[in-house]
């Protein structure tokens, strides 16, 4: 094993044995039922709200000594969010962390699912602000819960209904919801639905978590994702005129990024590790 | 032949208190057929209208609906999905006050087109073509399509809920008070609308109101209530020129004349 000790004083991956055997508890609940939110008991981390504590607390629940540990923020390695939190388990895991997507065995992430294809045997953690896909119209969760027992999910129509009938399109670009293996609407957090493809089907387990509001959701691998759509507005992930001004990639999710203060700016991909990789290929060949 | 009734109430009883509520209420209601249920305030006429539309559930007694398929459906003995299911798809409720029956958040287009989609229809160009005829159905301004609610007069909300209940072409609609609260002259276009769309739908319509000319325009037949039970039943005009009851000739004699 090539792991060093956990830091002083804290238990293996913070979170006590209690708390993580009452997560793994949800999860198996979850996996079970996918796309259902199973409510847990949403520890305090040490850091606030909305950082990603419902993330971390599936992760810290999941992780092993043999783990290898992906963190990204917006498909990111190297945003502060992704580097604190990376080590942060390092500290108190000691288990090894990688950039490399194909590498780990855990990725836990906020806004993106990695551009390279996931394999099985990885677990995909996503950190989620808002779990419930009706709460836009719904406010109340008993009237929500109800709904989504009695499979009453109309509403969720009306939101792609007034987004096409306000900008002639289904404008909405992220948190776009999915039905999970044909029964439970899903919002799967805040990924754009360029990534909504991804999650069809993916070898790779996929574990939401959501600190604030204190829900799990999962989808198990091989699982069919299908995004809502109309008939003749069907569903469409976003396109771009331009490619990656670092490694010229046409098929990848763009950030733009402004370059100066005369207005010129460029697109690169939004994942790094991706991104990294084609360039090493292409001076491999030059 | 007769036809067979609709809907099929026996002794229902929902009782808060003593005479809070309402009590041993039985009546047969057949296709086509406009119910009025009249009675002063705290009757129990609301109650007995949420009882029918299951959406409270009665201490005592059964109510039986026959759905589309002919099928006699005992409807407190129904899942709850199996009676969503019919409130969106067999019945419409129009409330007293739209706000409670309309979705305030989206656009008008969009409330109108909830059950449609609610009932498995994805096609925007039909939901859309379907809103705009239900819209100048009600008399509303078509390019009104994609305003919200909260932005039409009283009486425009009032004919949106009944577009929006009346879309997916109910066979029974529950009213309560749909003309409450509106001056006299929208509330007359609403009655002329709604007597035109229950003759042209071929409606079974159960109306609460507490207002005697609302049921003698729509109601073929009255049930008047006091107290929490059934003082007197009949056609309306008998009802209404010969009243038998004590308190149903106080109620039609209290009625102003300008």
């Amino acid at each position: 094993m090539t792991s060093s000790p956990v830091r002083a004083g804290y238990n293996f991956a913070y979170l006590d044995e209690q708390t993580k055997r009452m997560i793994r508890r949800a999860l198996l609940k979850a996996v079970a039922i996918p796309g259902y939110q199973v409510p847990f008991g949403g520890r305090e981390m040490p850091m606030p709200y909305g950082w990603g504590t419902g993330g971390m607390q599936v992760t810290a629940a999941v992780i092993g000594h043999d783990d290898c540990l992906k963190v990204i923020d917006q498909g990111a390695d190297d945003t502060t969010n992704a580097v604190s939190i990376r080590s942060f388990f390092r500290d108190l895991t000691g288990v090894d962390t990688t950039e490399e997507t194909e590498a780990a065995t855990l990725i836990q992430t906020r806004h993106r699912i990695p551009e390279k294809p996931l394999h099985e045997g990885q677990i995909l953690i996503y950190q989620v602000p808002i779990p419930e896909p009706l709460r836009f119209i719904e406010p109340s969760e008993v009237e929500t819960r109800k709904m989504h027992a009695l499979e009453d999910y109309g509403v969720m129509h009306i939101k792609l209904y007034e987004d096409i009938a306000q900008f002639g399109h289904i404008a909405t670009a992220y948190a776009y919801p999915v039905q999970v293996n044909g029964r439970y609407v899903m919002d799967p957090s805040p990924i754009p639905k360029f990534d909504n493809p991804k999650m069809d089907n993916s070898p790779a387990l996929q574990l939401f978590g959501a600190g604030r509001e204190k829900r799990i959701y999962a989808i198990p691998p091989y699982t069919e994702v299908r995004s809502l759509d109309f008939e003749d507005h069907p569903f469409e992930v976003q396109r771009w005129e331009a490619s990656c001004a670092i490694c010229g990639s046409e098929s990848s999710f763009l950030d733009e990024v402004v370059m100066d203060d005369q207005g010129n700016h460029e697109f690169i991909c939004s994942d790094t590790d991706y991104c990294r990789t084609r360039l090493a290929q292409q001076e491999e060949r030059a | 032949m007769m036809t067979e009734p609709l809907l099929q109430v026996k002794e229902i009883t929902k009782l808060y208190a003593a005479n809070k509520g309402c009590a041993n209420v039985s009546f047969d209601l057949y296709p086509g057929e406009v119910l009025g249920i009249v009675g002063e305030s705290g009757s129990g006429k609301s109650t007995l209208l949420s009882c029918l539309s299951a959406r409270l559930a009665p201490d005592s007694g059964t109510i039986q609906y026959r759905n589309r398929a002919g099928e006699m459906l005992d409807l407190y003995g129904l899942s709850e999905s199996r009676q969503r299911q019919l409130q969106r798809t067999e019945w419409g409720i129009v409330h007293q006050h739209a706000r409670d029956g309309l979705r305030m958040g989206v656009s008008g287009g969009a409330n109108i087109g909830e059950r449609l989609m609610a009932t498995g229809e994805r096609h925007y160009g039909n939901l859309r073509a379907t809103a705009e005829q239900w819209m100048s159905d009600v008399e509303l301004d078509t390019d009104r399509i994609d305003d919200k609610p909260t932005t039409y007069s009283g009486g425009m909300q009032q004919r949106l809920q009944i577009a929006r209940n009346l879309v997916t072409h109910p066979r029974l609609v529950f009213m309560d008070e749909p003309t409450g609260g509106l001056d006299v002259s929208v509330q007359a276009r609403l009655l002329d609308l709604l007597r035109r769309l229950v003759t042209e739908l071929n409606l079974a319509v159960v109306i609460v109101t507490h207002d005697l000319a609302v049921a003698r325009l729509l109601a073929q037949r009255l049930i008047v209530m006091r107290r929490g039970e059934v003082v007197e039943t009949g056609l309306t005009d008998q009802v209404l020129d010969d009243p038998q009851h004590a308190y149903t000739q106080l109620l039609v004699s209290s009625v102003l004349t300008p």
